[in-house]
């Protein structure tokens, strides 16, 4: 492959020189000076990213719809190939699952009866809106996702973004008709945790691998491997109990979660409101209360 | 007269081209592909674009051209602002300046100067994303994007040449 044409060689002349390195140094510059900007105030860009991303978003939404048809048709003759062993499986599922229905049928009925005793109120109504992700913007620095779906359909900063396996993340900004996911995964997330079974306290922290660390568990805390993570509820971000993942690896590197969500092959994500203004809330908290600082 | 006219205009359109086939390459590199583990690690098409650009016609993608892309990239990513600006810059900067280097060179040549700079450049952003975050960041997915780059430049650089013959000559 040889190139046709070659470079400008009145390049080298030298007034020309000189403004192009002034050029380099005065961008390069403004480069740096964004970048510190936006390091002790993380939040100014947010309107202009969240402007950027609105008027991209009907553009990205056309070009994702024939890719996700393709993908959603590959995936189908790949599954295709595997429909008896599947079968098998879920059969065998099936009969352990209508074993914990029968199970939790009758804790749901004595949860009631006891509720009713304790006069418990329940949890305030939940409202969530589904949304198509129409962006991957993950890379080696950051874990989040572009969905269809913004201030317009009432999706504010800070709703959880869930599929039918677990957390996913949360909504980190939002536009008119687009928001933006921020990964449980992605460096700056934590996460207030529970063990599902031993109640010990923890902070999940993402730090942009697959499996995010538990970090922040107390020494006497019983955590062994295949427990289950679910959302403690401090902090007021999620509700108590939303299912994260299950522990995978205990060791040097501390202890890693393998969530149950995976972003990969998500053509689908439910943002769910559950009514909590939390910590990230904007009507409580002033403009001071950083959020997404990585200590 | 008339064809003048639009003889300009076609000219005119065909010197933008490099800069908007760039800018649709940003955009581009946001569609999820629904690949396990694609969308950390896919390639950086606009670094392809900017060291192609810069080393065969720089007057058709100027260093604020470069900029603004940078900073498009930036924004649409959710990364922090001026880390790809800075680091395309830099890139456009040495490029332009081996220019004289790599003309006429084949594309073996090309591709292993494009090896060098996805490499530094790899180094430089993660460096920089590391004392923007102060942690320190997992280096393997910078390590495979910047494999990716360098596995799909060839793909990009003969869809770039196809492009290139396309433009008007140098004035």
């Amino acid at each position: 492959m040889q190139e046709d044409t070659g470079p400008n060689v009145t390049v080298a002349a030298p007034l020309r020189s000189f403004a192009q390195r002034f050029a380099f140094v005065l961008l390069l510059g403004a480069s740096i000076s964004l970048l510190m900007v936006g390091r002790t105030d993380p939040k100014i860009f947010e309107q202009a990213r969240m402007v950027l991303i609105d008027s991209t978003a009907p553009v990205l939404d056309g070009l994702s719809r024939p890719v996700a048809t393709v993908s959603a048709a590959v995936e189908n003759i790949r599954e295709l190939a595997h429909l008896r062993q599947e079968n098998t499986a879920l059969k065998a599922e099936n009969a352990r699952l209508l074993q914990w229905q029968h199970a939790a049928r009758t804790l749901l009925a004595e949860n009631d009866q006891l509720r009713t005793l304790m006069n418990f109120s329940s949890d305030v109504a939940v409202k969530s809106v589904t949304a198509r992700v129409i962006g991957d913007s993950s890379g080696p620095f950051i874990r989040s996702l572009l969905v269809n779906a913004g201030i317009g359909e009432g999706v504010q900063r800070g709703h959880a973004a869930v599929t039918g396996d677990g957390l996913l993340g949360r909504v980190a900004s939002t536009g008119e008709r687009s928001s933006r996911i921020l990964l449980i995964s992605d460096l700056n997330s934590r996460i207030p945790v529970l063990v599902e079974r031993s109640r010990a306290r923890a902070v999940l922290a993402g730090d942009n691998t697959r499996r995010p660390r538990l970090t922040f568990v107390s020494a006497n805390a019983e955590v062994e491997i295949g427990s289950r993570i679910v959302t403690s509820g401090h902090g007021g971000m999620f509700p108590t109990g939303l299912a994260i993942g299950t522990v995978t690896e205990i060791g040097d590197a501390g202890i890693r979660i393998e969530p149950f969500a995976s972003p990969d092959r998500l053509e689908y994500v439910r943002l769910v409101d559950f009514g909590l203004d939390g910590i990230i809330g904007e009507k409580h908290t002033p403009i001071t209360q950083r959020f997404g600082d990585p200590q | 007269m008339k064809t003048a006219v639009w003889q300009n205009l076609d000219i005119a359109a065909r010197k933008f081209t490099p800069f908007l086939l760039t800018l649709v390459l940003v955009i581009v590199n946001l569609i999820p592909l629904h690949l396990p583990g694609y969308a950390v690690i896919s390639p950086d098409l606009a670094l392809m674009a900017v060291y192609y650009w810069a080393l065969h016609r720089p007057s058709l993608l100027p260093a604020v051209a470069v900029f603004v892309i940078g900073l498009l990239q930036d924004f649409l990513s959710g990364g922090p602002i001026g880390l790809s600006a800075g680091t395309l810059i830099l890139v456009f900067a040495i490029a332009v300046s081996q220019a004289r280097f790599f003309y006429g060179k084949s594309f073996l040549v090309v591709w292993w100067g494009f090896m060098m700079v996805s490499l530094g450049m790899a180094i430089i952003e993660w460096s920089a994303a590391s004392i923007f975050y102060s942690t320190l960041i997992a280096p393997d997915p910078a390590i495979f994007e910047c494999a990716m780059n360098i596995a799909a430049y060839p793909i990009l650089g003969w869809l770039f040449v196809q492009v290139h013959r396309a433009l008007p000559p140098e004035e």
